[in-house]
């Protein structure tokens, strides 16, 4: 959707399950260990509840739960990531955990292709491009639509379950 | 933060200037003949005009001079106060607001000039007896007469940018002016501060102009210095009743200086609201770091250590109360806002209606001020629409003609209560009851106290315009109303005696930022409950929870009491304790309990929101971080009550 937002070039990489997705670093605070959630009651599901972060209590989504993904258990490698978000002309703080998170990597423009528009598994209104680093396929994602949307899933609701895994 | 650029700053002080305006003008629909009132509403115009033209309002300038011209007159007695010209300069002045939002109709600003033109002109061929007993700056008929004047300028006039010889100048132009200069405040050379001034000046002045002319040219600078004007008895003109002027001129001058700013306190700093929340939050944080390191402390438990921590607890509760207090502001600005609205409204009406406040001096947050404003705009509508008679009607019913809306503003324990009483005709619970069973908001056996059906008219339901203008009147959005409050942390209380009045009390947190709460424990998780709502606690056993007809009931002194288990709103599955801690709290006059496993104790905390993502959830409204770290939500009484009531209907249906 935002082939004009490219210079910078810093992304952060994590995953969800077998996919790898990537944030622009300006749009990533920090990177916390998972904390002690506190759940908010009658809150959806995937909203996992607020946690300290120095002082503040800062939301947080589970990205799984979020991006249409099976729930899995939190193990050691999960990490929340702080996000700085932009909804409605707010800027808004606001955690997700994901199942790892893994390095900032470099792209430029040239590797960068606009999200297909066919045979994929995600949303493409959610998606700023595909990447590519080290042979494998990074999902730059447009974090601010995704959470501006209220749906749940960023998964194509016809879409076959096989994975966009062309290398 | 941006530097404020000097259009703004003129904006904000155009903004305090017409508020000046607006009150002074309603002042004056009171006393006519107030001259300190229309000296003021002179000057405010005045600076709007030469301000605006100063940052290029040119079309701001161009309309305040025609006000200025006509108040001009009116200040020299040629024209008097009448209610048109009220009308007419508080529309102008709606019309400068316009002007400076970029919002102005081109026609509006005509036809008012058109107006007041007229009222000038009106003047101008029939003169008034008054008018040659005064001379004015507009009318030069008597020859030149000579002045006394003192002038001695505040110290820091230079930091006001002005410069006095600059006025000295604007003297000269009047006419003959000998100047002499006087030295004697002048401190040596090693104590001189080059940026003060020190001088003063004796000035005679020979002139053809008035005194009015004299006094213009102090304008600026007439509050902070010190200036006497006193009319030389040296008899070059004829008139002798001009001594009368020069009398009056002379004692009243510098006696004047010192209480006409009083509305305004000597310096004050204006500080953009988003610098203060920081504050606000930054010692929020250090409240909670620091209760952290009491907890701390004590599990140490040094002698050394617990003099410092304690120091710096005493400092910090001390520096949260004035940080706080920063942000309280008096109730007077809102209250004052709402005497115009009772001015247009009762002329649009057709009523009369006086309206009184009372304890404008009664300080509060200024996030809750800033959204009072608009339940009250409403509840006063609805005051001067329904509850206000026609002077007619007053009459006949041996009222005086005249209504009154009472607003007051007290304190009541760490609540603020703002009352809106009128002495119209009251609501009448039966057409209330009748109109609440046809609109099937309750069924048509209820049997209901008078304040439950008082109560009513906040029902969502209830509230659309016409069935209201059937009942007596009341209801247009009250529920609207009713939730603003809600969000506020506030309630509302209606009380009404048919034929002699409605009373509407609101109850207000003083602050949003703080909250004092109740601690309580739910499965291991820990909450905080308004105090202010709470009433008292008692226990429940597992056998005592009985249930009747769907609803939980507990016996609290004689009393059944309904009330909510939090845990099962709250769906935990973990085994409750055997006995259970009942918070009863009072909601819109109704007593609810609400279960939860412990009561931990009372609690001051600061509150920080949930933002955006949790707007939707309605039974939390924000969360403050304990002193061990972690997260605990504050409960919001109004969202679990509807929350339970949603579920319960839900339950129903299925």
């Amino acid at each position: 959707m935002t082939d004009n937002r490219e210079e910078p070039k810093q992304f952060i990489t994590f995953r969800l399950g077998d996919e790898l997705f990537a944030i622009n670093v300006s749009q990533v605070r920090e990177v916390l260990e998972l904390s002690e959630i506190t759940k908010v009651p009658t809150a959806p599901d995937f909203m996992k509840g607020v946690v300290n972060v120095r002082g503040t209590a800062i939301p947080v989504v589970d990205l799984r739960q979020k991006f249409g993904l099976p729930s899995v258990e939190n193990t050691v490698n999960s990490r929340i990531l702080v996000l700085e978000l932009e909804l409605d002309g707010e800027e808004c703080i606001l955690g997700g955990i994901a199942d790892s998170v893994h390095e900032v990597i470099e792209l430029d423009q040239e590797s960068v292709s606009p999200p297909p528009s066919i045979a994929m598994r995600w949303r493409s209104e959610f998606i700023q491009g595909m990447g590519k680093h080290r042979d494998q396929f990074v999902i730059l994602l447009d974090i601010d639509a995704v959470f501006s949307s209220e749906e749940l899933a960023l998964v194509e609701p016809n879409s076959s379950p096989t994975t966009t895994s062309e290398s | 933060m941006s530097q404020t650029k000097p259009t703004d700053v003129f904006l904000l002080e155009a903004e305090d200037l017409l508020s000046v305006i607006e009150q002074g003008a309603l002042d004056i629909a009171q006393d006519m003949t107030d001259s300190d009132c229309i000296n003021r509403l002179f000057r405010a115009f005045h600076t709007i005009k030469g301000s605006g033209a100063m940052f290029g309002f040119d079309e701001v300038a161009a309309f305040t001079h025609n006000v200025e011209t006509v108040l001009d007159e009116v200040r020299s007695g040629k024209i008097s106060f009448t209610p048109t010209l009220i009308e007419l300069i508080l529309a102008s002045k709606d019309h400068i607001k316009n002007i400076l939002a970029e919002d102005a109709d081109k026609k509006t600003g005509e036809t008012l000039t058109s107006e007041l033109a007229l009222i000038l002109g009106t003047t101008q061929t029939q003169p008034s007896p008054s008018q040659e007993a005064k001379e004015t700056p507009a009318q030069k008929e008597s020859g030149p007469k000579s002045y006394q004047i003192y002038f001695k300028p505040s110290p820091d006039i230079a930091a006001h940018g002005l410069e006095p010889a600059s006025l000295l100048d604007e003297l000269r132009d009047l006419g003959a002016c000998r100047i002499a200069i006087d030295l004697d405040e002048l401190p040596k050379l090693d104590e001189l501060q080059a940026e003060s001034c020190h001088l003063a000046w004796n000035i005679e002045l020979e002139t053809e102009q008035g005194i009015d002319a004299i006094k213009d040219v102090f304008i600026f600078v007439e509050d902070e210095s010190t200036i006497r004007i006193v009319q030389s008895d040296t008899p070059q003109s004829s008139a002798a009743n001009q001594n009368n002027d020069s009398a009056e001129a002379a004692p009243k001058q510098p006696a004047k200086a010192s209480p006409k700013k009083s509305g305004v306190p000597q310096s004050n700093v204006r500080v953009p609201s988003e610098k203060l929340d920081r504050l606000v939050n930054l010692v929020g944080e250090l409240v909670m770091n620091q209760s952290r390191l009491s907890q701390i402390s004590t599990s140490i438990d040094s002698t050394e250590l617990d003099t410092p921590v304690e120091e710096i607890e005493r400092l910090v509760s001390e520096l949260r109360d004035s940080v706080l207090g920063i942000r309280m502001m008096p109730i007077g600005s809102t209250f004052g806002r709402f005497r115009r609205l009772v001015f247009d409204l009762s002329s649009e009406l057709g009523k009369e209606v006086e309206l009184i406040t009372e304890g404008e001096e009664t300080e509060l947050d200024k996030t809750v001020l800033d959204q009072l404003g608009d339940p009250l705009v409403h509840l006063i509508r609805n005051s001067l629409d329904h509850g206000i008679e026609s002077p007619e009607t007053r009459a006949a019913q041996g009222k005086s003609p005249r209504g009154t809306l009472r607003m007051s503003a007290s304190h009541e324990g760490s609540q603020v209560v703002v009352k809106i009483e009128d002495d119209g005709q009251g609501m009448d619970p039966n057409k209330i009851l009748e109109k609440a069973i046809e609109k099937g908001v309750v069924p048509p056996d209820a049997n209901l106290s008078e304040r439950e059906i008082f109560n009513l008219i906040f029902h969502a339901g209830f509230s659309t315009a016409q069935q209201v203008t059937n009942v007596s009147g009341r209801g247009v959005g009250m529920d609207v109303v009713k939730r603003q409050l809600e969000s506020l942390r506030g309630s509302i209380q209606i009380s009404s005696k048919q034929g002699a009045g409605t009373t509407v009390s609101l109850t207000l947190p003083l602050t949003l930022a703080i909250i004092d709460g109740q601690l309580v424990e739910i499965g291991g998780d820990r909450y905080i409950m308004p105090m202010s709502a709470i009433t008292e606690n008692v226990e429940i056993t597992a056998d005592e929870r009985t249930t009747q007809n769907g609803r939980n009931l507990i016996t609290v002194r004689g009393d059944l009491v309904p009330y909510i288990r939090l845990r099962e709103l709250f769906e935990y599955t973990d085994a409750a304790p055997p006995i259970e801690k009942v918070v009863i709290v009072k909601h819109n006059g109704e007593r609810i309990g609400f279960v939860v496993d412990r009561v931990l104790g009372s609690h001051q905390t600061v509150i920080q929101s949930l933002g955006k993502f949790y707007k939707e959830i309605r039974v939390v409204s924000g969360s403050t971080i304990m002193g061990d770290g972690k997260v605990a939500l504050i409960l919001d009484v109004a969202g679990l009550i509807a929350d339970d009531a949603n579920r319960f209907k839900l339950a129903a249906t299925v």
